[in-house]
């Protein structure tokens, strides 16, 4: 991806300095990008490479100068002469918000591992708002009415908190753990499948991802590609066998192992990850920066993996029962 | 795209409204009627699609007005008709509080219970309305934010499906029984001029109001109406927007921003196809300036709209109006047509001037009032502001540079091109040139709008509203909305100006002024204010999204019993949205909170 390019060299660039070191970015690069470039960590949560920006979790603020409001990093294009601090005291303070605010309404609890970093190194404290809300009854966000709200007591702070949904044997939508980070709806829609199947409905707190008229995801548009799955930065959205496995308490990262191979459907050669756990396929993956995938699969590759397993033809294990409950449309 | 539709089907009477709606013949729908051979269509290049999406709201607030609500068969028709897959038309139908999406009577009466009118017997009325007394036939209610009305409290705004929308005011409001069904309350009597400044010589944006008839062309023209127009041809483009420059003229919306950087900018673009957006989305609590303009001037609007097309080289300019609205709506509509009808406005005017405008009716949601949120809107989206850069100027309607200014700040081209730029900068102060239009509303004798230089102080603007109602005296004043901040009687000498307003930390907003006496519960106050920003935030970014619902809880809680540390929390989350917030919404969300603190209000 760095080669030395002559088309790079020619291209024009601009000087912007960050916390005090100045650096030489392609022009129409982002402040993300130029921090990169320097290798200043800057914290992101509804940033992907393969997606476009949306810039709406705003926990990658940054500080330019001559700038009234903070900045996102992911979006905001670097301008020559730009001075720009990504660890200022405003900095600190936005993205220590940000983070208490998402981590006091929505359970963070499978959230990428970096997030529990940030939240010690912002010095974040969600549990200061108070207990979270007792959560919704199945459908009951779904319902709300945009301009209202009940009145409030102060006494919890409000969380999405809500039943999971599952409504087939693939994937399940576990709404508590959702940022609203929008990633779901760019890979279903304009940046990868072309599908359009979820989009946000509803507004303010009660924004929430839905098909419309919050239909079962099998009676709307999806195709069951699971790229919404291979975005989702929070666990929101999960294999339905990894959720049976957690349910049950047998979901272990330290017994699994990672093959690459090449999916075996169709000639267009997509790279397939598969997470095996007891030798049964649990999950599969692809890499984002497989330049075939960019990380995102179709139905096939990324479901259609029983048949290397059938099981009833080997020997039981452990797992086995609890991923053959994954094959049923209703949960126990 | 890949689209796949419900089974559910319209009746006819919904596919001939989304017909009349969008200007789509219906027989070109049928072969979108879902099935197994089309299962999935698949379409490839969006520009059919995007040339369609900017009609889904409008689709969707005919059927909502014709129909009462929007069922998922009429869902699904628009949704065929304009190749909208289903999911996004869900999340834009879902976004605004006057669209429903369930079944519902074919009356529906938004109460305003927001800052004035729950002073002044909207609560009274509620509870009225709750406990059964009062029910309209075939309705149901809901509580609405600020509907504008706040010189005639209290107010509701009424959806009535298959029939003209309405507002009801004042006394009227609790007389069901006295409603007619064509007409704009107050009923049959005589009413008061629109202004308490009414027939004054000094009134230069107000001058027609309550003087012409706002339906005739005839009248306003009598009253020397399309003169600036012709003035502005004579003087070709460039001269107007110097002129503009010249006269000093900052937006009266709210971000006092001058108005002639994004007009030069979008005239001087090498795009050709430009937009203008005449933002009469006026929601912010306690401001009708706009609305008093629009309901009884609407000519001057459009005029205004027609110079400032042409100086910047607009075909196409779009007039947002708020949905509750419903009599501006009616008026600026026949002022279009007969605008036309004169040859003073379209394609082919005999002014020369090639310039159209189309209304666009918003649905319920004060965050359109944004101007990215508002583009979104048109543009079939959901209300969602965009983050900045690229500023409307350079990318903003369907991607070309757009100038957009709200309904008082284009109606002063008017006398900047008859009189010139100087003159107008005359008026005023160096830094707030011309008339400036203040909403005084709450605790004072005679509500309404009033016109002024800018320079009249606070105590002024409150002595010509009569000043407070005898035995009460001023506690202190909401400035600027809720988005705005209160102040103290000490600040009654201060000049409403810019300058002098952000000097003292302030801001003049969308130009509210809004006295409360000695008795006024500001705990009430806020909470109403917490509750409106948490209602009407899009959702989009997560310091307005959770930090609007950890406001409203935190005030919960200081107005009974507080933890140790919320008073210092509310500054942190107020200084994190500030910060981090896309819009302007999550930036003031928290700024009268604030100031009440520090005042010692609450």
């Amino acid at each position: 991806m760095d080669q030395p390019d002559t088309a790079k060299v020619a291209t024009e660039m601009v000087q912007v300095t960050i916390d005090g070191a100045s650096v030489a970015v392609q022009k129409g690069a982002t402040l993300l990008e130029a921090c990169q470039q320097m290798g200043t960590e800057i914290p992101t949560l509804c940033y992907l490479e393969t997606l476009t920006p949306v810039n709406v979790c705003r926990v990658c603020v940054v500080e330019v100068e001559r700038n009234r409001t903070l900045v996102p990093a992911c979006s905001r294009m670097a301008e020559d002469g730009m001075v720009v601090s990504t660890d200022s005291e405003r900095v600190r303070h936005s993205r220590k918000m940000v983070l208490e605010f998402l981590g006091s309404s929505v359970d963070l609890s499978l959230a990428e591992d970096e997030v529990g970093d940030w939240m010690e190194r912002y010095g974040a404290d969600p549990a200061r708002y108070g207990p979270v809300s007792a959560p919704a009854a199945a459908g009951e966000r779904d319902a709300r009415k945009p301009g209202h709200h009940h009145h409030v007591n102060g006494e919890t702070a409000e969380g999405v908190h809500q039943p999971t949904k599952v409504d087939n044997t693939l994937y399940i939508r576990d709404y508590s753990r959702c940022i609203l980070c929008y990633k779901c709806v760019e890979a279903c829609g304009i940046d990868a499948q072309g599908t359009y199947a979820i989009a946000v409905a509803g507004r303010g707190f009660d924004a929430r991802i839905s098909t419309e008229m919050d239909l079962p995801l099998g009676d709307g548009a999806c195709v069951f590609c699971g790229n919404c799955i291979g975005v989702c930065p929070t666990g929101a959205l999960m294999f339905r066998s990894e959720w049976e496995l957690r349910r049950a308490d047998l979901w272990d990262p330290q017994a699994q192992s990672v093959t690459r191979t090449v999916c075996s459907y169709c000639g267009v050669g997509c790279n397939l990850e598969l997470h095996t756990q007891d030798n049964r396929i649990v999950k599969v993956t692809s890499p984002q920066d497989h330049e075939v995938t960019s990380g995102h699969l179709c139905i096939k590759g990324r479901f259609g993996y029983d048949y290397v397993q059938n099981l009833g033809d080997v020997e039981q294990n452990s797992i086995d029962e609890v991923l053959q409950a994954a094959r049923r449309r209703s949960p126990k | 795209m890949d689209l796949r539709f419900t089974d559910a089907q319209p009746t006819a009477e919904e596919r001939r409204v989304v017909e009349r709606a969008t200007g789509i013949p219906d027989s070109e729908s049928h072969d979108r009627v879902r099935t197994d051979s089309n299962l999935r269509i698949f379409r490839t290049g969006r520009r059919s699609v995007v040339n369609r999406r900017h009609l889904l709201l409008p689709a969707l607030e005919t059927v909502q007005s014709e129909i009462g609500w929007v069922s998922e068969g009429a869902l699904m028709h628009i949704c065929r008709v304009l190749s909208v897959p289903p999911a996004e038309a869900w999340g834009v139908a879902t976004f605004y509080s006057l669209i429903s999406v369930d079944p519902s009577p074919p009356q529906v009466w938004h109460i305003c219970d927001d800052i004035v009118c729950r002073r002044q017997g909207a609560l009274d009325l509620i509870d009225r309305f709750e406990s059964g007394e009062l029910q309209p036939p075939d309705s149901r209610w809901a509580p609405s934010p600020c509907l504008g009305q706040c010189d005639r409290t209290p107010a509701a705004y009424i959806q009535r499906a298959g029939k003209d929308d309405m507002v009801v005011v004042g006394p009227d409001t609790a007389r069901l029984n006295g409603l007619s069904p064509d007409r704009h309350s107050p009923n049959g009597r005589p009413q008061p001029p629109p202004i308490p400044q009414f027939g004054q010589p000094h009134l230069r944006l107000l001058r027609r109001v309550g003087a012409v008839d706002p339906g005739s062309i005839d009248s306003y023209l009598a009253a020397g109406g399309y003169q600036a127009l012709e003035a502005a041809v004579r003087m070709g483009r460039a001269r107007v927007v110097a002129e503009v420059k010249a006269s000093g003229l900052r937006g009266r919306g709210g971000a006092a921003f001058p108005a002639w950087i994004k007009w030069e900018t979008v005239a001087n673009s090498p795009e050709p196809v430009r937009y203008l957006i005449c933002n009469a989305d006026e929601s912010e609590p306690g401001t009708f300036k706009d609305r008093v303009l629009m309901e009884d001037d609407p000519f001057s609007v459009v005029e205004a709209m027609t110079i400032t097309g042409f100086a910047i080289g607009a075909r196409r300019g779009y007039l947002y109006i708020r949905g509750e609205y419903p009599l501006a709506t009616k008026r600026l509509s026949r002022a279009l047509q007969e605008a036309r009808r004169q040859g003073l406005l379209g394609e082919d005017a005999d002014t020369g001037v090639d310039f159209d405008i189309e209304i666009r009716r918003g649905q319920g949601a004060y965050i359109c009032g944004e101007e990215t949120a508002l583009m979104n809107s048109i543009e079939g989206l959901r209300g969602e502001p965009r983050n900045k850069p690229p500023f409307p100027t350079v990318s903003g309607l369907f991607g070309k540079p757009t100038v957009i200014n709200n309904v008082e700040t284009l109606c002063n081209v008017l006398d900047i091109v008859t009189e010139g730029g100087d003159a107008f900068a005359q008026l005023g102060t160096a830094q707030s040139t011309g008339p400036k239009l203040f909403c005084l509303s709450g605790a004072v004798k005679r509500p309404g709008v009033y016109e002024v230089e800018f320079g009249a102080t606070l105590g002024e603007l409150i002595d010509l509203a009569g000043g407070l109602p005898d035995g009460l005296h001023l506690r202190a004043v909401l400035l600027g909305g809720a988005a705005g901040s209160f102040v103290l009687p000490d600040l009654l000498s201060m000049p409403l100006t810019f300058e002098a307003a952000s000097e003292a930390g302030v801001s003049l907003g969308s130009g509210v002024i809004m006295p409360f006496d000695q008795h006024t519960d500001f705990g009430d106050i806020l909470t109403r204010i917490a509750e409106f920003f948490r209602d009407e935030t899009c959702g989009q970014c997560v310091p307005c999204r959770v930090g609007t619902v950890r406001l409203e809880e935190a005030l919960a809680r200081l107005r009974r019993q507080p933890r140790p540390g919320d008073k210092d929390l509310i500054a942190e989350i107020d200084l994190a949205m500030r910060d981090a917030s896309i819009c302007g919404l999550g930036h003031t969300a928290a700024i009268a909170l604030r100031s009440a603190l520090d005042l010692g209000l609450l």
